[in-house]
């Protein structure tokens, strides 16, 4: 591996999130200046109309850089596991067995804190996380590529009615679920984030510690076991933390797809595969993807704005169709 | 003898082919009958029949105006989605690659869904637009997905891409429109037969019927195909040629149903696995895969509009058909079959 390339990338990728974070909290309907940021942390309790809305924006823009970079280690998590180059949260439908646990719990048991809504999103998303490897496992091959993306796309379709079901009679929750389906970091507050951030850090930490092993995986799986390795464990680990990563953001922001899938798939193009770089670099790098996706969502939507989950579909989705037509037919 | 008796095997899952058609037509009979005569209010099928034919003007509104064009916009959307799923599914040889999962439908969806809420259009303006749309949509995913040659996978896997993508944009319209606008989209999008115009369905009818009849004189080279290009190609088939127009000819199903009742989930999906459960796979199933849809959607809307606690769009019914089966394909997997 090329140590200076690496070296390069954390530099890069670095200034890159900075500016991204800068520029989300500065530009908006109304644009503040450098100054007005500064006198935002130095005097909190400043009084200065521009100041105010510094304060009310970092938290969307420090919840997105959590999401970020969350989403995306999940992405490069599932793809390890599964060695798929193709696998990401929206994609393997784990967001819509969220989204129809969530449904549930506020139609049926009226559910109201975000901490709940956390904790069914995460039964949903690893039910029909399973749910989809092993449909995706059946028959000859094992859980190929394609075999796994269609087992998702085909789950989200049968779930997705269930939520129809659910949310049509009932127009209130129609209302609650329409916005929160898309996928938007905006209207997050400073609770939020305290509330996600022990189980991002939970997953992160894990997915780090477990990056040696999952190296190891990556050349065979025979050969990881001859080395005495535990796969079954690291994967289901891995699994664990890939879940609880997205399920954690889906609750809060709705369904935010393609991060986890572009952004670990260009580091891994693009650099090495060491899964310690990669995790670090794709929580940076995914990060960044998702504050300028929002950005960009507030210039294209001027007056009002996109929703960041549009955006990341916008842009994901033709550099989702650029990656199948690079593939190799075989490797699909 | 013994090619006697081959041919007796063959005459024998003919006879039993043809046995099952007709069982499945008496059901599609049945449940039209019903849809026609239950509702708010009860007819007899004499009644029924009276009215339609002009001898009696008792319930004639009801009967010819809204439950004639629902029960005939039903069976044929059904037979539409049904026979193009099972080409798909055939072609791309996926039980799971079902139009509506790969996109196929999705440009429709999103076309339709613009229409009706920024610009207001009436509803068979709407259809013209979502059929050119859906027609653009599958010759996108085509070209995108050939590079030298036609790969099945490469298609489906941008199929999927493409469908995520108009989701993106379905709903940040369904976002941004007024409060007002949006059951009426969400009913569309999930498919539905409440508002269906007397004036639309001659066109549907007509274009079901004839691409019905392409398909089937096509069946014998359908069912060559999925033995690998290159077999079929030994048999005399022109493998690109048919192949294309049998998509050509499924798409266009697909856009027409879309485009007037909405994308009806699961139906494209299940129409064809169900149908070779019935018949068995020693025919293209083409026919039985029609009737099949028909008695989905019938169904489903019965099912909808009767015996729920609320009325339901027939999609969301038919949609939740999609889930058992994905878990009788894993459990059937289990038990060591082949999907």
């Amino acid at each position: 591996m090329n140590s200076k390339k690496t070296q390069l990338a954390y530099i890069i990728g670095i200034s890159i999130l900075i500016l991204a974070l800068f520029i989300s909290i500065t530009y908006g309907v109304k644009s503040v200046g450098l100054s007005d940021v500064i006198d935002a942390f130095i005097d909190s309790n400043s009084t200065d109309y521009n100041v105010n809305i510094v304060q009310a924006r970092i938290p969307r823009s420090v919840f997105g850089l959590i999401a970020g970079a969350a989403l995306s280690i999940s992405g490069l998590l599932m793809q390890s596991i599964t060695k798929n180059p193709i696998a990401d949260p929206s994609i393997l439908g784990v967001n819509t067995g969220a989204s129809l646990f969530i449904v549930i719990g506020i139609t049926f048991f009226n559910l109201q804190s975000k901490l709940s809504y956390i904790g069914v999103s995460f039964i949903g998303a690893i039910i029909t996380a399973l749910f989809v490897y092993k449909l995706a496992s059946a028959g000859y091959g094992g859980p190929t590529p394609i075999k796994l993306a269609i087992a998702g796309a085909a789950t989200s379709t049968a779930l997705s009615s269930f939520v129809s079901l659910i949310v049509m009679p009932n127009s209130s929750v129609m209302t609650t679920y329409r916005f929160w389906q898309i996928g938007s970091i905006g209207g997050t507050s400073f609770d939020d984030i305290k509330l996600v951030l022990p189980f991002i850090l939970i997953g992160i930490i894990l997915s780090i510690l477990l990056s040696n092993n999952l190296d190891t995986i990556l050349l065979s799986e025979d050969t990881a076991t001859a080395l005495g390795l535990n796969v079954n464990r690291t994967k289901a680990i891995a699994a664990f933390s890939g879940v609880l990563l997205c399920a954690t953001v889906t609750a809060l922001a709705g369904p935010i797809s393609f991060v986890g899938l572009m952004v670990p798939h260009i580091i891994r193009m693009v650099l090495c595969s060491n899964h310690l770089h990669l995790i670090c670099l794709s929580g940076i790098y995914g990060a960044s993807i998702l504050l300028i996706s929002d950005v960009l969502g507030r210039i294209l939507g001027r007056p009002g704005e996109l929703e960041t989950g549009i955006m990341t579909a916008i842009i994901g989705g033709p550099i989702f169709i650029i990656i199948i037509r690079k593939a190799k037919v075989q490797s699909l | 003898m013994k090619n006697n008796n081959l041919f007796e095997g063959v005459k024998s899952r003919r006879k039993k082919y043809i046995l099952s058609l007709v069982v499945l037509w008496l059901i599609v009979l049945i449940l039209f009958c019903l849809n026609m005569t239950i509702g708010e209010k009860n007819y007899s099928p004499l009644q029924v029949i009276n009215t339609l034919t002009g001898h009696s003007s008792e319930g004639a509104y009801l009967i010819n105006k809204l439950r004639l064009p629902r029960s005939l916009a039903a069976v044929f959307s059904g037979i539409a989605f049904g026979v193009a799923g099972n080409v798909f599914q055939t072609l791309l040889r996926n039980p799971l690659a079902s139009p509506d999962i790969i996109g196929v439908s999705s440009g429709s969806t999103a076309a339709a869904v613009y229409c009706i809420l920024f610009l207001n259009m009436n509803r068979s303006l709407v259809s013209v637009v979502a059929v050119i749309a859906g027609v653009l949509t599958s010759v996108l995913i085509y070209k995108i997905a050939y590079i030298h040659s036609f790969s099945a996978n490469r298609l489906i896997l941008v199929g999927i891409g493409t469908q995520a993508l108009f989701t993106a944009f379905i709903s940040w319209m369904i976002m941004s429109a007024s409060e007002y606008d949006v059951p009426t989209a969400m009913r569309w999008m999930n498919g539905n037969l409440n508002g269906i115009v007397t004036d639309s369905l001659p066109l549907l009818i007509v274009v079901v019927i004839s691409c019905l009849l392409a398909i089937i004189c096509l069946r014998h080279q359908m069912v060559s195909l999925p033995l690998g290009d290159s077999y079929a190609t030994i048999l005399g088939i022109h493998v690109n040629l048919v192949r294309t127009v049998l998509i050509v000819l499924s798409v266009i199903l697909i856009a027409f149903a879309t485009a007037i009742t909405g994308p009806i989930a699961s139906i494209a999906f299940l129409s064809g696995p169900i149908a070779k459960r019935i018949c068995g796979h020693n025919q293209a199933n083409i026919l039985s895969s029609a009737l099949v849809g028909a008695i989905l959607v019938l169904a489903g809307d019965f099912v909808g509009q009767h015996l729920l606690y609320t009325r339901f769009p027939v999609g969301v019914i038919t949609g939740l058909l999609g889930g058992p089966y994905l878990i009788y394909v894993l459990v059937k997997q289990n038990k060591g079959g082949q999907l």
